[in-house]
């Protein structure tokens, strides 16, 4: 136990010298990145335009209010092609994230050694790329368009869904899946009557939290041109009909509000 | 003995129960399904011709891969990931420091009710609003650079971190509160040694995922003009320099894979 020798008492106290000493320099070190940082955002930044700023968002403000109203008309196309963006790109991802999950869980994988990092290597590099990106690229690839962004989406998706659920299966009681196997069951039979009902409220839950997800990043996947009510907001953003702007934005509000209320009530009845 | 007379004497076989039990609702959900997906479906249109014609540039970017160039535009990628690293590290440490108290005020255990409903109407906006749209309004506030994106990240941590954080306060044991409160503890001392001790190892964990996410959300920024590798990445797209958008993918890749793992690291050391 570190003590501090005071007027022959000792009292106690929480770490010993060099201890505070090397917490002290690790602070030092944080403060510095932290400061070198802050340094080289600052060197970049135009610091007129930010003393100004409350005067521009004073501007942007008169000019987006009030919403332009009867603009809602032009509106319903995009969010149906933004629900079916999330929609249809959960799906697919769902369909091709389980393969995956089972091949990348410790236990009903077919090989640790080999298919195993592959699946996790699928997983990390679908994760971390962010579902923009792939739009950009597909866009490249396969043209813009709703399709580019429901490939887009998919994509991103498989990771997480697969991520999540193969930490499921990981977690699964083994007891069952033996009971199971001693009845005499093949493979398949272990896999549907074993496996599958331990991780299904899981697997639901997965689904439709994503769905939530997918439909935030459906409303701005248009920015690059990947269809759905993205399209509308630069296209508003372009000529700068901030009205137009403002009414997109409380759209995208309320689409993501919905969503997020569907998600909960579903995700509460299932578990 | 027919197959009926086998089948009375023997019982019925069991088969599994339906997922639905009600079969109205069954019969409704399957074909609501059905009809959504077909109308879905429909409303898509793909230029399979433009699809086909794009393949040969989507296989020549997965070669890319195999052979990234790293030095062509080393200059470019640099001072974008080193403006991406930046961001997320000044983002991530403001963030995270405004959310404590900002989650404080939305635990309700912690906080009186005024201060809750304004700290939960704080993390409710920062969560509904998309960071590429809060993006899209700094720039035009703030003017390009990084500090938008800084501003954008901070404020999206805030949001996530605060809810999480007060969740979790929300969830404590109370006996150990109590029992420090009992000694006399000022409100401070009552945070700092009956809250903080119990949410701490659940904080770092959070705030270490926090800063993945901020890395990952930094390179889409630059597609707005806020600033990181998201400007550099989207030039390369532009200009078909697949070798250079594929350096650029793996350096990002590479970046969380570690981060994932570091966070590992610290959250095993803490827990």
């Amino acid at each position: 136990m570190p003590v501090l020798e005071k007027g022959g008492a000792q009292a106690w106290r929480r770490r010993t010298t060099g201890e505070n000493l090397f917490r002290w320099f690790g602070w030092l070190i944080g403060v510095a990145i932290f400061v070198a940082c802050w340094q080289r955002i600052s060197e970049a930044t135009t610091w007129f335009f930010v003393w100004d700023a409350p005067r521009i968002a004073g501007d942007i403000w008169t000019r987006a209010t009030p919403p332009r109203w009867e603009y809602i008309t032009q509106l319903g196309r995009p969010i149906w092609d933004t629900l079916n963006i999330a929609t249809l790109g959960t799906l697919i991802a769902i369909c091709l994230a389980v393969p995956v999950a089972f091949m990348a869980a410790r236990n009903t994988t077919p090989s640790v050694l080999f298919i195993r990092p592959v699946a996790l290597l699928v997983i990390v590099s679908s994760r971390s790329i962010n579902s923009l990106i792939w739009a950009l690229l597909l866009i490249a690839i396969i043209g813009p368009g709703v399709f580019a962004g429901i490939i887009a989406i998919a994509i991103r998706s498989i990771g997480f869904c697969a991520k999540l659920l193969y930490e499921a299966i990981e977690e699964i009681d083994h007891t069952q899946v033996e009971a199971i196997s001693a009845t005499g069951a093949s493979r398949w039979q272990v896999m549907a009557y074993g496996i599958v009902p331990q991780i299904l409220p899981a697997f639901a839950g997965i689904a439709v939290f994503r769905w939530d997800i997918n439909i935030r990043e459906s409303t701005v996947l248009g920015l690059v041109g990947a269809g759905g009510i993205g399209l509308q907001l630069s296209a508003s953003l372009n000529v700068l009909a901030w009205p137009q702007v403002s009414l997109i934005l409380l759209a995208i509000l309320a689409a993501v509000l919905v969503s997020e209320w569907v998600s909960a009530k579903v995700r509460g009845a299932i578990i | 003995m027919s197959h009926l007379e086998l089948e009375d004497m023997l019982g019925k076989g069991w088969r599994k129960p339906p997922f639905v039990s009600n079969p109205k609702l069954r019969w409704s959900l399957i074909l609501g399904s059905i009809a959504y997906l077909a109308a879905a479906v429909m409303s898509i249109e793909v230029d399979w011709g433009r699809v086909y014609v794009g393949l040969d540039r989507g296989w020549a970017f997965i070669l890319a891969f195999a052979s990234p160039d790293f030095t062509g535009r080393a200059s470019d990628i640099w001072t974008g990931m080193l403006e991406s690293i930046v961001m997320t590290v000044a983002a991530s440490v403001v963030g995270i420091l405004i959310s404590i108290p900002i989650g404080l005020g939305a635990a309700r255990n912690i906080a009186p009710l005024p201060i809750y409903l304004v700290c939960r109407g704080i993390v409710a906006i920062s969560r509904a609003l998309q960071e590429i749209i809060v993006a899209i309004l700094l720039v035009a506030i703030f003017g390009f650079g990084p500090l938008a994106g800084f501003l954008t990240l901070s404020f999206a941590t805030i949001g996530f971190l605060s809810k999480l954080l007060a969740e979790d306060i929300e969830a404590m044991d109370k006996a150990q509160a109590e029992a420090i409160k009992a000694s006399g503890a000022r409100w401070l001392q009552w945070i700092n040694y009956g809250v903080q001790p119990q949410v701490m190892p659940r904080l770092v964990g959070l705030s270490m995922y926090r800063i993945d996410i901020n890395f990952r959300e930094s390179a889409i920024l630059g597609l707005v003009g806020a600033g990181g590798i998201g400007a550099t990445l989207n030039t390369a797209f532009d200009r078909y320099e697949y070798d250079t958008a594929a350096a650029i993918l793996i350096l990002i890749i590479g970046i969380v894979m570690s981060l994932e793992y570091l966070s590992g690291i610290i959250r095993s050391k803490v827990q």
